[in-house]
């Protein structure tokens, strides 16, 4: 099934035509509307009149995650607040967050794109979707509760947490499509299990995953554990949210990203220069449609590659495959996206603790476990232990205040983290994605 | 009359007693007491050493935390009863200890209990008051 076939079958032709005039109506609304842009244009030399095919866009500058948190909090809003219906924020951070804001017709688009993703997924009119994304400022929640009613199947706005209490509500409501991030998804299949019940003897046929990496192997982990099919499923709140992307259940082999919509490039991040289709690097994303937030070549510094090759689905658009990981050090953990310099700042503005930290990231129970290790100092370091482990306490209450995330905290001996050439290795990922 | 201690942060690992003990004995430095809190992850080393100049110089040289604690060694009668006398005098004056350990002796019929007390002047002013010998730092480290 194809939620709307003439966009999402259109001929390459027409679709490149598409893009090109809704490219050129946002660089003008941009170039006139934000600063930022004006400014970045400017010192390129280039007038939003310059660009008049889809390839002169190489010439435009990239925007990075850095430039919407040096205008936050709505420095980057294309239109007055007047317009703006709905606000969304990038997990909390130390420093600040990237804020996105939407109007009435961008809150349109984004249930349109969704309501397609659910269908390119599998789901139909008839289904009732559980949704254990988060509901609030992250996007994923409402992301998939508009994308629901626009098709019209029924939504249970569950929300992610209370595990328990989605499993009565799976086994007494019978919902068919499951939409969380594959890592939860794994631990209701757990708490199923300890409440002796089975994924077996529910309905569920779909279940749309995403907002954290996940590999082939707990693909099919979560299939044979869920009983269910289970769909990749991508975006981000600085593009739109999730509905960016979504694998066909047909083919089920790379994400159909909505081209009406998005033009998708792949870079390589080091130089910044365009990769041919079929080549290895970073994910840049042009918006072509949105009025609030429109990002010109935004650097999502996920990696991935893309595939024009036409899809088993019909779809014409192109596919990208599943993130094999980031050009940048950002971790996901349970789908809260974390800095190591975040940790850091939190460290650093506890008294006697010092910057000498390693993060350890590890799946056990299907959950990720983030553990800071940190060095004792002299300052810091007193002869009673339960001092110490105030000194754990604490910093492992800072994170979880400023970043969201349960991190164990675990004091190691001065000079025990590794460091290469005087340098630590902040970053240990030790799960398999 | 208080005493100074050595103590070690240790990560709970393999060889990291052996290897401190190692760097002591090559300072050649005696250990007098010692003992041992520890948690899942990490413990504390406390040591009651010959020569506690030398003693800190050299584990901080080989990169560890040290840090020098006053602590408060007190004479016990070596019976059935003597360290519970002593624990009262300090509970009728409502001073609590926060950890204590043994010292080895190798003659008399004295006990020497090493205590760290939230207020240790006024710990050392009752016990004295209550006729208890409190061993000042130099003798002991030489007992």
């Amino acid at each position: 099934m194809i939620y709307n076939i003439e966009y999402e079958t259109m001929p390459r032709e027409a679709l490149e035509s598409i893009q090109l005039k809704r490219l050129q109506a946002t660089l003008s609304r941009v170039y006139a509307t934000v600063p930022f842009y004006r400014k970045q244009f400017t010192s390129a030399g280039i007038l939003p009149g310059d660009i008049s095919k889809l390839n002169d866009m190489q010439s435009l500058p990239f925007t990075t995650k850095k430039d919407l948190r040096d205008n936050y909090p709505f420095g980057m809003f294309a239109v007055p607040m007047d317009n703006v219906v709905r606000i969304h924020a990038s997990s909390g951070t130390t420093g600040q967050p990237t804020v996105v804001g939407y109007t009435a017709r961008d809150i349109n688009t984004w249930s349109e794109l969704m309501a397609r993703a659910l269908v390119a997924g599998g789901a139909t009119r008839g289904d009732i979707i559980h949704n254990a994304y988060g509901y609030g400022l992250f996007t994923g929640g409402l992301g998939v509760h508009y994308g629901a009613e626009k098709l019209g199947a029924s939504v249970i706005p569950v929300s992610g947490g209370n595990t328990k209490r989605q499993v009565i509500i799976m086994k007494d409501f019978k919902p068919t499509i499951l939409t969380a991030t594959p890592s939860y998804s794994l631990h209701l299949a757990e708490a199923a299990e300890e409440m002796g019940f089975s994924f077996a003897d529910f309905h569920f046929r779909y279940g749309i995953f995403g907002a954290e990496p996940w590999s082939e192997d707990m693909r099919q982990e979560i299939e044979r554990k869920l009983n269910l099919t289970a769909i990749d499923i991508y975006g981000l709140s600085e593009v739109i949210g999730p509905g960016v992307s979504i694998e066909c259940h047909e083919a089920k082999q790379g994400l159909h990203i909505f081209e009406d919509h998005f033009i998708p490039e792949i870079i390589d991040p080091d130089t910044g220069k365009v990769l041919p289709y079929g080549e290895t690097g970073e994910l840049v994303i042009t918006s072509i449609t949105k009025e609030a937030f429109p990002v010109i070549r935004y650097r999502t510094r996920d990696i991935t590659t893309l595939n024009p090759e036409p899809c088993i689905c019909g779809r014409t658009h192109v596919r990208m495959k599943k993130v094999s990981g980031r050009s940048d050090d950002m971790l996901i953990i349970r789908g809260v996206n974390v800095f190591p310099s975040q940790i850091e700042s939190v460290l650093m503005q506890i008294e006697g603790v010092e910057p000498h930290y390693q993060l350890i990231v590890e799946r056990e129970d299907n959950l990720d476990v983030l553990t800071v290790m940190v060095e004792v100092s002299e300052n810091m370091f007193s002869d009673e232990v339960k001092q110490l482990q105030q000194f754990e306490n604490k910093i492992s209450k800072d994170i979880k205040e400023y970043l969201g995330v349960t991190a164990k905290v675990k004091l190691v001996e001065p000079k025990s983290i590794a460091r290469s050439e005087g340098k630590a290795a902040r970053v240990i990922d030790k799960r398999k994605i | 009359m208080q005493a100074e201690q050595i103590s070690i942060f240790l990560e709970n690992k393999a060889g990291r007693l052996s290897e401190v003990t190692g760097i002591l004995a090559k300072a050649k430095v005696n250990i007098r007491a010692l003992a041992l809190a520890d948690t899942s992850d990490f413990g504390v080393l406390r040591l009651i050493v010959d020569n506690n100049a030398v003693a800190e110089q050299a584990l901080k040289e080989n990169g560890f935390t040290v840090r020098k604690t006053k602590v408060v060694a007190v004479e016990v009668d070596d019976r059935p009863g003597g360290l519970f006398n002593i624990l009262e005098i300090l509970k009728n004056a409502q001073i609590n200890v926060e950890y204590m350990y043994a010292f080895i002796r190798q003659s008399g019929d004295k006990a020497v209990m090493v205590f760290r007390f939230d207020q240790s002047d006024e710990a050392i002013t009752v016990l004295t008051e209550n006729k208890i010998t409190v061993i000042n730092g130099k003798d002991l480290y030489k007992l």
